[in-house]
């Protein structure tokens, strides 16, 4: 996908100013959040897995050449192939290759964010594909032609009502549904007429298991499984960072991922895919394909975000974070939303394109505290922040502000003495009511509250008049 | 791209961080769950937490039946795609049954599951010719049978039944409830594009009481 126009303050203000978006975030915080809260606790062992699974990962990404060729030749010796993809660009051929190849005319898709990533659905449709996202989520998006805004609730953003009038709209001879129950029957049945006619059916990966050569997915509704079953060509599309050694490694993702997503102990359906069609199956593909995805993967890999590559995407850092709870995923601009976009996505498209993301952050660290493979998140944004400092990305204004407060800090007399000064003026300002309603030059702040004014003598004035030590 | 010119890229940035490829030792994982004599008991409450129904039957001779008893109870035509294994099994005449591929307008499956996970409460379907994977998606109503013998504690219990038999199936779908959705405006719906019902019948294991 292309990345969003505008900037994330320009985004962000019209989110806030979105009244159907904001409802939307308000009803589905408290849901997340909750329900991951009472999943975890139910499960003695959870930290526990957490701690597991950030090593697992890390012994995996230290050796990720190893397992990369053992899952591959385990899956080529199934009868599947193999692809693989340096960057976006190549990723798209390969797939438009495996299409054409297949005289394709529908291609089914189940969720998958690296599908997103490389921009897949356009180059398809403009090789005149018919392409149906067959998560209701991502349908309903995909008719709006709008990106997701969450990783793993693509349409959150949309009301029932707006829901109602697209399918009205792209469901011709049906009769308007109003109710959850209708809109989600009308889905079903027309979706399933596309999966009988997929010739094309495309998956993500979220974890590949080198031991058997197997690709996992994880879904709710079914729609992954209906469109890699019913396809003539199944087509895996992973990062090369979600290989694991064996089952039993993945039996501890298993554990941590619904309840860090959705707080369910479990997905609906958990499907291990090995290799196409055996002599004497009665269906499934009769082709098996894998894109690895590297995609500035192996950069991070030697850098200081290697961290980042033991992400599982499963939301659990967006669904914790107050920027994301307020503005929603489409301020972030591109694929990836919240505490894991602000690192991933100037990663993929340019510290200097993001500025603002890594700054957006608050530091508060909830994100961190529910990450389920324990990525240090508020420690690589503030990285992320030093990296384009040292790009010489900081704007001119912050940057001159930056050193004048620098030089001041390095006078003590000097910088008490201000301190003072500033101190008493903006008592005197507050009056009786001990707040400031307006300040000049922060006036984004104080136009949602107010500044509550010092109370007395600086910190270092009180040290000293108490006796404390030097 | 050459998978060689790919896989040098990874080689080299590892070789990059220094140390990097002596961290590779995998952690030991933390002991699966063993529910010992409570293990169907476990089974069951998980599947009913997934919003499956379920029975116990004495033989899988019960099977036609029972699952005859459950459809006509909700009104459901007794046509159906039975699984292979299944469909030698004493059917009434009169019941429309097959063992191909589900078609576009399939009602009900009968299934026979490969194993149970006790701690989720979920069905593994080892796909093949007796187990079409079309079965556990496309119909409305999905109706599996599982010994009780072959109900595991874990999702490693699992993977060891695998590996003893020395191969993977192309699919192995592990089930967990009826397929749901919360992507209207976070309400659940079940039957999103899988099953709207399904029902567990539980065999007792061959000596007795399961």
């Amino acid at each position: 996908m292309k990345p969003l126009r505008g900037t994330f303050d320009s985004r962000s203000a019209k989110a806030l100013g979105d009244p159907s978006l904001q409802k939307a975030l308000r009803n589905f915080k408290p849901l997340f959040v909750a329900k991951r809260a009472a999943a975890v606790a139910e499960l003695p062992d959870f930290e526990r897995l957490r701690d597991t699974a950030a090593a697992i990962k890390d012994a995996v990404l230290s050796e990720l050449d190893v397992w990369l060729e053992r899952y591959a030749d385990k899956v080529e010796s199934l009868g599947g192939k193999v692809h693989f993809a340096r960057d976006a660009a190549e990723a798209r051929e390969i797939i438009r290759e495996i299409c054409r190849k297949a005289g394709a005319r529908t291609v089914c898709k189940g969720k998958s964010m690296v599908s997103e990533e490389i921009g897949l659905n356009e180059v398809l449709e403009e090789d005149g594909y018919r392409v149906v996202e067959t998560d209701l989520g991502e349908y309903i998006i995909q008719l709006a032609k709008e990106p997701p805004s969450h990783i793993i609730a693509p349409a959150i953003h949309k009301t029932r009502e707006q829901v109602a009038d697209l399918f009205e709209k792209n469901h011709p001879g049906r009769p308007r549904e109003e109710s959850v129950a209708g809109l989600v029957n009308e889905a079903r049945h027309v979706l399933r007429e596309r999966f009988f006619e997929s010739d094309v059916g495309i998956t993500g990966g979220n974890f590949l298991i080198a031991e058997t050569g197997t690709s996992v997915i994880v879904t709710n509704e079914g729609n992954g499984d209906l469109t890699q079953t019913l396809s003539r060509v199944h087509v895996v599309t992973s990062g090369i960072e979600r290989v694991l050694p064996t089952l039993d490694d993945l039996s501890v993702f298993l554990r941590l991922l619904a309840r860090s997503a959705t707080g369910q102990d479990t997905e609906c359906y958990t499907t291990l895919s090995s290799g196409p069609k055996r002599p004497g199956d009665p269906d499934g593909p009769e082709e098996y394909h894998v894109v690895l995805v590297d995609n500035g993967r192996s950069k991070m890999l030697s850098g200081r975000f290697r961290d980042m590559l033991r992400c599982i995407r499963c939301g659990a850092c967006m669904n914790h974070c107050p920027v994301y709870g307020a503005v929603g995923g489409h301020a972030y601009g591109w694929v990836y939303p919240g505490p894991m976009g602000s690192i991933l996505t100037p990663l993929f498209n340019g510290l200097a394109e993001n500025y603002d993301l890594p700054n957006a952050c608050t530091l508060n660290g909830r994100c961190q505290a529910v990450c389920p493979v324990r990525i240090p998140l508020t420690e690589l944004i503030r990285t992320m922040r030093n990296e384009q400092v040292k790009a010489g990305l900081m704007p001119a204004s912050q940057r001159r502000m930056m050193a004048a407060w620098g030089w001041v800090a390095r006078q003590p007399g000097l910088y008490r003495a201000l301190e003072r000064l500033g101190s008493r003026m903006l008592r005197l300002r507050a009056g009786r009511s001990g707040a400031l309603s307006s300040l000049p030059g922060a006036g984004a702040w104080t136009e949602a509250r107010d500044l509550p004014a010092p109370q007395g003598p600086t910190f270092i004035d009180q040290w000293n008049a108490r006796g404390g030590d030097q | 791209m050459n998978r060689e010119l790919f896989l040098h890229g990874i080689r080299q940035a590892i070789a990059s961080s220094p140390g990097l490829r002596a961290r590779s030792a995998l952690p030991e994982r933390p002991q699966p769950p063993v529910y010992g004599d409570g293990r169907i008991g476990q089974f069951t409450d998980r599947l009913e937490a997934h919003a499956c129904s379920w029975e116990e039957i004495e033989t899988l001779e019960a099977l036609p039946g029972r699952v005859l008893a459950w459809l006509d109870e909700r009104r459901i035509e007794r046509r159906m795609a039975v699984a292979p294994p299944l469909g030698g099994l004493p059917w009434p005449d009169g019941v429309y049954h097959h063992s191909a591929p589900a078609g576009i307008d399939e009602s009900v499956a009968v299934s026979l599951a490969f194993a149970g996970i006790a701690e989720s409460g979920s069905l593994a379907m080892y796909s093949g010719p007796d187990s079409p994977i079309t079965h556990n998606y496309v119909p409305e109503f999905h109706l599996i049978a599982i010994r009780a013998e072959d109900v595991c504690d874990s999702q490693e219990g699992v993977w060891a039944k695998l590996r003893a038999r020395g191969d993977m199936p192309r699919a192995l779908n592990l089930i967990a409830g009826p397929s749901r959705t919360g992507d209207v405006e976070q309400t659940i719906q079940l039957g999103a594009h899988g099953p709207r019902q399904v029902h567990v019948l539980l065999v007792r294991a061959k000596g007795g009481k399961s």
